[in-house]
């Protein structure tokens, strides 16, 4: 089987300055790759290209659609990339209010990614939105909440929700857990990987933290200005970790 | 017997680079070969490289040369040069890998753990979890912690779900570190009989056992790191 992604030579560079450079790789379907690294190392930058939310200044993205054909991201029309974005591919912020409409309520916003893929039936659309209220574990009495009632771990729960409704195969991560409450991050991973394994989703998270990484992922990239210094099975980049910043990062880590 | 794992001329040094760069080198040219059914120790003083080298046939530990070839779906697999998506399939399918400390997962239920490996390669969620309580049972471990997580358990407790956890999914190759070290005579004979017994379904072992009785009822042959 081809991969489901695959970015050759991605780089991307404001003005003078380095976003990311020459950067490739392949993901396979159902696979979870971690993208680590310190804050300023590029590794948002690269998600975004990855994502279609930005155009890289160099380099490729090709992924596989549903019906086989291999498609680059930029010789997508304007429209195809929109279908793709919304409808086999999520994204999750690590803010949620960005990855949420905060006006409308809880339910409305599960129920909306369907209706932008053609569900009109209202009953069929309320029944799916709680079913996946029900799977983030959001108590159905919550349905009609605004986002703005709920706590943060819950709107990332939401967050989730509205992008998996879709039954995407490749849903983009940003620091999912970031700024959450260590309890309530235990939480979410734990519900993220049972998603993921249960969907056979592929995923690529951005987070600076090595054991959600650890937890999330089963290969990793280490990122160190704008560049991969260090790719492989997470377990042997955290255990034998090769290039010196990757040594000093995993030895860096703070035992409980 | 059918060879099912080959290591040859294997070399593996660590340079500490937060140290100095200072490099120690842990295998120098290891051959080995193993079938299935045989269960084989590893052997040596401590620090020696006895848990490295099943982190390296697992692909944990990278090799710095040298051939790892395990046996998958009917054909040889080099675990030194196979792509990461290729060295998880074949850990979904072909070797699993007793650590010598369970990695507990805040939330996830001991019978969840056990059952993973199962379910990875798609069982049924009864099925797999069947089997799972089957084996925890088989360990001594009381069902009422069966839907706990084990943060929380003993270590013997904590080894035994890792025990249970690697025996669920009868690898063809089976790798254990330690595999009695923190358990209690009664428990460390349930798991002899587990060794016994995935020896005669056809699993190839290599473990690491401190206990050399132990090690002499459960294995037919040393490999001697010296």
């Amino acid at each position: 089987m081809s991969p489901l992604l695959s970015a050759q030579g991605i780089g991307k560079t404001y003005g003078t300055r380095t976003g990311c450079r020459d950067i490739s790789f392949e993901l396979h379907a159902g696979e979870v790759l971690a993208i680590v690294g310190e804050s300023g190392s590029g590794k948002t930058t690269l998600l975004r290209c990855l994502s279609g939310h930005i155009e890289p200044t160099v380099g490729r993205v090709s992924y596989r659609m549903r019906d086989g054909r291999v498609l680059c991201l930029t010789d997508m029309s304007e429209a195809e990339r929109r279908l793709l974005m919304r409808t086999d591919w999520g994204f999750v912020h690590q803010d949620a209010r960005e990855g949420l409409r905060m006006g409308v309520s809880a339910g409305a916003n599960v129920g909306e990614r369907l209706m932008a893929v053609g569900a009109r039936h209202y009953g069929n659309i309320r029944a799916a939105a709680e079913d996946w209220l029900a799977r983030v574990e959001i108590p159905g009495e919550r349905v009609d909440d605004s986002p703005w009632a709920y706590s943060g771990g819950m709107r990332q729960r939401l967050q989730i929700a509205r992008n998996l409704v879709t039954e995407p195969r490749l849903v983009f991560m940003d620091e999912p857990t970031g700024g959450l409450d260590v309890s309530v991050q235990a939480r979410l991973l734990d519900l993220i990987r049972g998603l993921v394994r249960r969907l056979n989703l592929a995923a690529i998270v951005v987070t600076h933290d090595l054991a959600v990484a650890r937890l999330l992922s089963s290969r990793m990239m280490v990122m160190q200005q704008g560049q991969v210094i260090e790719t492989g099975l997470t377990d042997q980049v955290l255990e034998d970790p090769q290039a010196p910043y990757t040594q000093l990062l995993v030895s860096s880590v703070l035992q409980v | 017997m059918d060879t099912v794992l080959r290591i040859s001329g294997l070399q593996k040094s660590f340079t500490l680079h937060q140290q100095g760069g200072v490099t120690i080198p842990v295998f120098n040219g290891l051959t080995a070969s193993i079938s299935s059914g045989e269960a084989v120790a590893v052997t040596g003083p401590s620090g020696r490289g006895k848990s490295s080298l099943l982190k390296l046939v697992y692909g944990t530990y990278r090799a710095s040369h040298g051939a790892i070839e395990v046996r998958h779906e009917g054909s040889w697999k080099d675990i030194v040069s196979s792509a990461p998506h290729e060295v998880l399939e074949i850990r979904k399918k072909s070797i699993g890998y007793v650590t010598q400390f369970l990695r507990v997962i805040p939330r996830v239920p001991a019978e969840m753990i056990v059952a993973e490996p199962l379910l990875e390669r798609g069982m049924d969620e009864d099925k797999a979890l069947d089997r799972a309580r089957g084996l925890l049972s088989r360990l001594g471990i009381q069902e009422r912690l069966w839907h706990l997580s084990p943060m929380t358990f003993s270590g013997g407790e904590q080894q035994r779900v890792n025990i249970a956890r690697g025996f669920a999914a009868q690898f063809p190759i089976l790798l254990l570190d330690e595999p009695t070290a923190s358990l209690d005579a009664q428990n460390r004979e349930r798991v002899l009989d587990l060794i016994a017994e995935a020896r005669k379904g056809g699993s190839a072992i290599v473990a690491v056992f401190h206990d050399a009785a132990e090690r002499q009822r459960a294995c037919s042959r040393e490999i001697s790191l010296t």
